[in-house]
């Protein structure tokens, strides 16, 4: 095995490029990739040695509602626009802006559907079709500023993840991977659940999780809620975990023997990878187990079992955070309401709320929020127009919130106009979402860069700042 | 835990420079400074002239040297500017500052200074400038110019090539390298025993001559491309272009030059007489993905289209990052924003929809078509024999007459119809409820506002018949003529409402919206003795409109009766004629006849039908391209582009016309084009020697690191023009190479001195891609189906797998039979989800160009390995191959399997390895007969008889074993 030990680890630090060390890692990476390994598991531990900033968050559980929920119906209350219901758009707003499913239509105000409230000592404002997020207000920093770029979903959640709309390139959860690694070498480092209902269910891409020009080792790993939990971690029918062990014990022997004939460093890392295979074997499956978990806590977050549903993954979100997986990536796709959107925005509501509200007590009582970034969001919000009784896809103003790991509770930053269509007062792009996402992780986003056809890429792009308001 | 951090890219940079460069040599500008420039420099002082700061430019020599304030005074450090700025000790004067988080290293400053000292000599960047030719120093170990050069560079540091590598080794390189497929024992023992001085050479021949090599140079060029069976975006909607991958196959198999492949691709529709396979070639430009998300803006995504092909096209050919442009300047590279457009406008004519995916079209080649052309031939002799009056017909048509003089005569007769409108209304109500035509004594010559009442005779009975117009109302009029008063049922269908008068009286009002089709009411008219004027009336609301008559009578058009009810010699010869002619299309005698024209044209429909489509190229006027200002398609202030090359590189003679894709395509092959050969050989050179000269494969351009042999790139470049692109011969170059044929195991002094293997002193090994991990397990398995070329496959793929595809909602079609065992480039490619089993060995989505995969090393590759029901099959294939072909003894069957897979016979410890899963599992399974059986159950292949379920089993544990080694997966 190579760097055997400590010594040979700073010997080859201290020689730079002329050390077997570079010539072991120029095999186990090839010669585009830079990094870090844990030398002993082949293991990633990231790019970044010393944090550019004090840490705050050491993991992100990020809630997509994908689809596109209403800004108008959830966190952003435009008392204005109840005024405006019925009657036509100002042509000053719209006059010259891209439009989805409205194109070349008349365009009329729908009147917000759902009453807010003032909830807790913030007084944040939330609508009443998220009750038990309501109690958890004075924990959410609730930006109601946000802009995208990108209007029709696949190319919205492309921007949202990778901060660009041309595929390829690392999204959010593989960029955070490479930079710090993972705490846990029984699972991947990037995890992604998703779960349906409450409007027509959008495609979503595998590229949304996908680590583009960084290696696959970045991928997010999707966890599915029926077959296999993670794809073919469960062994062959009629094959026991044990003879399933002989088979790996038997190749990595082998492996072993030949490593003794060609000294290959790759090999070392091929017996490491078929170790963590196997603990996978037994890990994932462990997860999907939610017996260890008190009456108490399945009544919190209102689930019976790993059944895919929302709430369900909220929960394992936490058990995964527990376990030190990085990113763990929530799918929630059911906020496409082009008709009806007060009952559809209700119906998706009530399948989100009481999940998302439980996963931020749950992680609170255990002394976890305080360094786990919680974030809602999606790839836009809806019109201030009606379309039908629903509303189409709307990228210049809408709303997101952050909760736990450095960010500034119980707040809310920024503002649309009064119609609820431009983001008017402290815009916050998308790229500083993510900016502000890394720098609760204590990374500057300006240096976590991979050179790629000849250029520094970023998940940034050449954009994007800290909104060192919102942070603790 | 201890964490290693390393910054790998310094790292690159700090060894290759190290190599490159003696301390009493002198530095040379592309070597050792250009890098630091472009890489520390050019963000503000470079081709950009939106981001330049001080007016200052550093990317030519004009541009540095031309300033009335020198920058740099050649020979003199501590008068140039540029040199007292890095040196500064003063934060606000350092360059570069600190806000563009670029930093210099000492060692990169001493070089600079060194640089301007030694006379701050400026060469044109290497890329861009033509291949220069100068023969290699000559040396005994050198098979050829290659290793000629190769061998200089590693004597500089004082080395000489690794060993040749052993027989087995070396056919096995070559037939993963030039194949894709292990080579079977036979064909190993065959070369190994070869005393022959050809032996190699022989082995190199057959490889190239196999259709095999083009599959396995397809997958790569396939990435290049991204070619994929599905559209990409949103909908992720499959799409059929899988000829386009057989034409690529077929080209690298016949060898074609690689400038026509180019031209191919790029305007194979453009060409003179293009053929077919031509106009398959041109799907090339259709592989960029596509949407058709409700809601798309069609503007948008045409812009997206266009940027997709100038980003990718330059990558592909050029090696070279114009993707920057489309919203600024290059920052390092003297591509401009102008460039970007002038360059998307040579796709402008590219027929292209916005939202909606490209159709596809058959792919008809010359037997098809004279295949078609047969089934018109019979079809045209068979009917003029319908058409030919013969003694036979006229008897028959004379018995038929007398049969229905009969029923002739108490037969209603009908007008011929005659139709007034469709006149407009204001609304649907409108057109049903106004009477535009007075219901009783209809005068057909008397015109109604502007419309008239005309004949129609294609209005047949009994069948529906369409007009055209929303909210609109047509009136249809005839005559029926009784021999006696009757009443008798008329069977009506109408889009939308439907009003009938009899001799002026309303006997039907149905105002409804609906299709049409025959029969829908039925309306009891009673007739009066003599003529009778039966008026209808049709409105419609919006889409489709129309209506449909029929009662009960002959059958017959009212022409034929009215030529029937005349008495035989008061016919004319026209009504003889028309009659003969309509007896013909009924009569039974000609039934066959008939039979068989129905069937031929059916034949001739499937026939078209199972023709293979695919995306081509279809020329229409070219769009207007306009200057993108920040890359916004809704900004239209820009200049619109005319088609043109990078101003840099040159402009396209073309004498005063619109220069097109095929000027573009002659240009990108043209011999004088600096990229075009060096970014291909540098792409070929990395698929035999694991890296590229220059790297990184898709940029040649100024951030790209210098090649480490600049001078063995020319040479291929140049020998590749000048063998007419001759991709075989540029392989069988390499591969013929002592430098290839060297061992890929480190000596010791290689490890310190060349760790990443750029001087070539050893061969380098690695994984094999994903497809050929596949192939691998199927080929030595005996599974593997060896056809070529064909629709896509679908092979197993875990359930639920599709799940987050919608509009439509899609599960993955497995397939049935050999479909299941064809190589991995077959695979169905889904660009959203691509199979798990491709992914974990980074096969890429093939959304962009991609020219090198990573080689990840990663926990999903042992899942995929160990439980894929493929890999599971395989086994146990494999396991029932060693019961049946391996010999009477444990221990041969371990030799054997070890022979079939790795080349190589088993060595006493791994044999021991092997017999202890064996024995261990074969006791397991001979208690659990019921377990082993569902072990072996996996896969589609049926059991085979006669064998012991256990022993089976336990044997394929063993092939598990085997088949998940590293050293099954590498080439080496």
């Amino acid at each position: 095995m190579f760097f055997s030990n400590q010594l040979a680890r700073r010997g080859f630090l201290g020689t730079g490029a002329q050390g077997v060390g570079a010539y072991a890692l120029a095999s186990l990476l090839g010669s585009s990739c830079a990094g870090a390994v844990d030398a002993d598991a082949g293991r990633w531990t990231g790019v970044i040695d010393k944090p550019h900033f004090p840490p705050k968050a050491k993991r992100v559980i990020f809630l997509v509602m994908a689809g596109g929920m209403s800004h108008l119906e959830t966190f952003d209350n435009k008392p204005k626009l109840v005024e405006m219901g019925g009657k036509p758009m100002p042509d000053s707003y719209t006059k010259g802006q891209p439009i989805a499913q409205l194109q070349g239509k008349t365009l009329t105000c729908l009147a917000p559907q759902h009453p807010f409230k003032k909830w807790g000592e913030s007084g944040n404002e939330i609508s009443e079709i998220f009750p038990h997020l309501g109690t958890t207000a004075d924990e959410l920093c609730i930006i109601r500023s946000l802009k995208t770029e990108a209007i029709n979903h696949d190319p919205a959640h492309t921007f949202m993840n990778t901060g660009t709309t041309i595929s390829g390139r690392p999204s959010m959860g593989s960029w955070l991977t490479y930079g710090l690694g993972a705490e846990t070498d029984q699972l991947p480092g990037f995890v992604v659940m998703t779960s349906v209902g409450g409007g027509q269910n959008q495609p979503i891409a595998s590229r949304q999780w996908h680590s583009g020009f960084l290696q696959s080792r970045f991928q997010g790993v999707h966890f599915h809620s029926k077959g296999d939990p993670v794809l073919y971690v469960n062994n062959p029918p009629g094959v026991s975990r044990e003879q399933q062990r002989d088979i790996v014990d038997a190749v990595q022997e082998l492996n072993r023997y030949r490593d003794e004939v060609v000294e290959n460093p790759e090999i070392a890392t091929r017996i490491a990878q078929y170790e963590m295979a196997f603990r996978m074997q037994s890990s994932v499956p462990a997860l999907m187990d939610f017996s260890e978990e008190t009456q108490q806590t399945l009544e919190l977050y209102g689930t019976k079992g790993a059944d895919g549903s929302f709430a369900s993954n909220c929960l394992q979100a936490r058990r995964l955070a527990e376990r030190g997986v990085r990113f763990i990536q929530l799918y929630h796709r059911g906020w496409d309401h082009h008709g009806n959107v007060k009952a559809a925005s209700a119906g998706t509501a009530k399948l989100i709320d009481q999940g998302a509200a439980a996963l931020i007590k749950d992680l609170k009582q255990r002394d976890m929020l305080k360094d786990t970034l919680v974030v809602m969001a999606c790839e836009f919000g809806r019109t201030p127009m009606a379309q039908g009784n629903g509303r189409d896809h709307h990228i210049k103003g809408y709303s997101m919130w952050m909760a736990g790991g450095g960010v500034k509770p119980g707040m809310t930053y920024g503002s649309t106009d009064e119609l609820g269509y431009n983001a008017v007062e402290n815009v916050v792009t998308v790229h500083d979402m993510h900016a502000t996402m890394l720098k609760t992780l204590g990374i500057d986003h300006k240096k976590l860069t991979v050179r790629f056809q000849g250029r520094d890429f970023r998940l940034t792009d050449v954009h994007g700042t800290a909104i060192d308001a919102v942070l603790a | 835990m201890t964490r290693l951090p390393i910054l790998f890219a310094t790292l690159v940079f700090a060894s290759s420079t190290s190599l490159l460069l003696a301390a009493d040599e002198p530095v040379e500008f592309n070597r050792d400074i250009r890098q630091i420039l472009t890489d520390k420099c050019f963000a503000c002082h470079g081709p950009d002239d939106n981001t330049r700061e001080a007016e200052l430019r550093l990317d030519s020599e004009e541009a540095a040297f031309g300033r009335e304030k020198k920058v740099i005074v050649r020979g003199k450090p501590e008068a140039s500017a540029l040199i007292q700025r890095i040196f500064s000790e003063d934060e606000d004067e350092r360059m570069p500052p600190a806000s563009t988080n670029k930093s210099l290293t000492p060692h990169e400053k001493e070089l600079l200074k060194r640089w301007v000292a030694e006379g701050a000599k400026w060469q044109a960047h290497w890329a861009y400038a033509t291949p220069v030719m100068r023969a290699p120093k000559k040396f005994d170990q050198a098979a050829n110019e290659i290793d000629g050069f190769v061998l200089e560079r590693l004597a500089k540091s004082g080395q000489t090539f690794s060993n040749p590598a052993d027989r087995v080794t070396l056919i096995r390189r070559l037939y993963f390298d030039l194949i894709g497929l292990p080579p079977a024992p036979a064909e190993v023992e065959a070369f190994v025993k070869d005393k022959s001085p050809d032996a190699y050479k022989k082995v190199v021949d057959s490889l190239l001559k196999s259709p095999h090599f083009g599959e396995r140079l397809a997958i790569y060029w396939l990435d290049v491309v991204r070619y994929a069976d599905s559209n990409g975006y949103h909908a992720d909607k499959p799409r059929q272009v899988a000829p386009y991958r057989d034409y690529v196959i077929s080209a690298f198999n016949s060898n074609m030059p690689y400038d026509q492949f180019v031209v191919e691709q790029l305007a194979g529709d453009l060409l003179p007489e293009a053929t077919i396979d031509q106009r398959v070639a041109s799907g090339f430009n259709m592989l960029l993905q596509t949407t058709d998300e409700g809601g798309a803006q069609a503007k948008e995504y045409l812009a997206k289209y266009s940027a997709d092909r100038v980003r990718n096209t330059s990558q592909i050919f050029l090696g070279s990052t114009m993707g920057c442009c489309e919203c600024h300047n290059h920052k390092f590279d003297p591509f401009t924003q102008q460039d970007f457009y002038s360059f998307a406008a040579f796709f402008a004519d590219i027929q292209q929809v916005g939202v909606g995916n490209p159709l596809a079209y058959p792919v008809q080649h010359e037997a098809d078509t004279k295949k078609l052309a047969e089934f018109d031939a019979q079809t045209a002799a068979a009917r003029v024999l319908l058409d030919t009056a013969t003694p036979e017909l006229a008897a028959a048509q004379t018995e038929w007459e007398a049969k229905i003089a009969d029923s002739l005569k108490s037969d209603t007769q009908l007008g011929p119809w005659h139709v007034l409108g469709p006149i407009k209304a204001a609304s649907f109500d409108e057109a049903h409820e106004k009477e535009f035509v007075p219901a009783a004594d209809i005068d057909l010559a008397k015109p109604v506002g502007d419309h008239k009442w005309t004949k129609n005779d294609q209005l047949v009975d009994g069948k529906a018949h369409s007009f055209v117009g929303d909210n609109s109302a047509v009136y249809l009029f005839r005559t029926v003529r009784v021999p006696a008063a009757t009443e008798t049922i008329l069977s009506l269908g109408s889009d939308d409402s439907l009003q009938v008068w009899l001799n002026g009286t309303r006997i039907h009002n149905n105002k409804v919206s609906r299709g049409v089709v025959p029969d829908q009411d039925k309306v009891t008219a009673k007739l009066v003795e003599g003529e009778n004027q039966l008026l209808i009336k049709v409105a419609n609301g919006a889409g489709g409109f129309g209506f449909s008559f029929n009662t009960k009578q002959t059958g017959l058009p009212p022409n034929i009766v009215a030529i029937l009810t005349t008495e035989t010699e008061s016919r004319t010869d026209a009504q003889k004629l028309e009659l003969a002619k309509h007896y013909r299309s009924i009569a039974p005698i000609l039934n066959p006849k008939r039979k068989e024209i129905t069937q031929l044209e059916a034949a001739k429909k499937a026939y078209e039908a199972a023709l293979p489509r695919s995306l081509m190229t279809v020329a229409v006027t070219p769009m207007t391209i306009k200057l993108l200002n920040r890359g916004d398609w809704m900004d239209e202030s820009g200049p619109v582009m005319e088609p043109a090359i990078p101003q840099f590189l040159g402009s396209l003679n073309v004498e005063g016309r619109r220069a097109n894709r095929l000027d573009l395509a002659r240009w990108v092959v043209d011999p004088k084009n600096p990229l075009t050969a060096r970014t291909l050989v540098n792409r070929l050179w990395k698929l035999y020697f694991g890296q590229g000269l220059a790297t990184p494969l898709d940029d040649l351009g100024r951030q790209g690191t210098l090649p480490t042999h600049p001078d063995l790139l020319d040479w291929l470049a140049i020998e590749f023009v000048e063998s007419g692109w001759d991709v075989q011969h540029m392989i069988r170059l390499l591969v013929s190479s002592n430098a290839y044929q060297q061992v890929s195991t480190v000596r010791a002094d290689l490890k310190t001195l060349d760790p990443y293997n750029r001087l070539y002193g050893r061969q380098a090994r690695f994984r094999l891609d994903a497809e050929i991990v596949r192939d691998n397990a199927l080929a030595v398995s005996g599974l593997l189906v060896q056809d070529l070329g064909g629709t896509s496959v679908f092979p197993y793929q875990p359930a639920g797998y599709w799940d987050h595809m919608n509009f439509p909602a899609r599960t993955w079609p497995t397939s049935r039979d050999k479909s299941l065992y064809r190589r991995g480039l077959y695979t169905h490619w889904q660009r959203m989800f691509l199979h798990p089993g491709m992914v974990a060995f980074d096969a890429p989505s093939r959304e962009e160009c991609t020219v090198e995969r990573p080689r990840s090393n990663i926990p999903q590759q042992a899942l995929v390995l160990l439980n894929d029901p493929t890999y599971v099959e395989a086994a146990r294939a494999f396991a029932e191959r060693v019961v049946a072909e391996g010999g009477a003894t444990a221990e041969s069957k371990f030799d054997w399997a070890y022979r079939e897979v790795l080349s190589r016979g088993v060595t006493d410890r791994e044999a021991a390895v092997l017999k202890r899963v064996f024995e261990k599992h074969l006791a397991t399974w001979q208690k659990d007969e019921a377990a082993a059986k569902a072990f072996l159950g996996v896969g589609a292949k049926p059991m085979p008889g006669g064998m012991s379920a256990s022993e089976l089993a336990a044997w394929t544990s063993v092939s598990r074993v085997i088949l998940n080694l590293h050293e099954t997966i590498t080439r080496s």
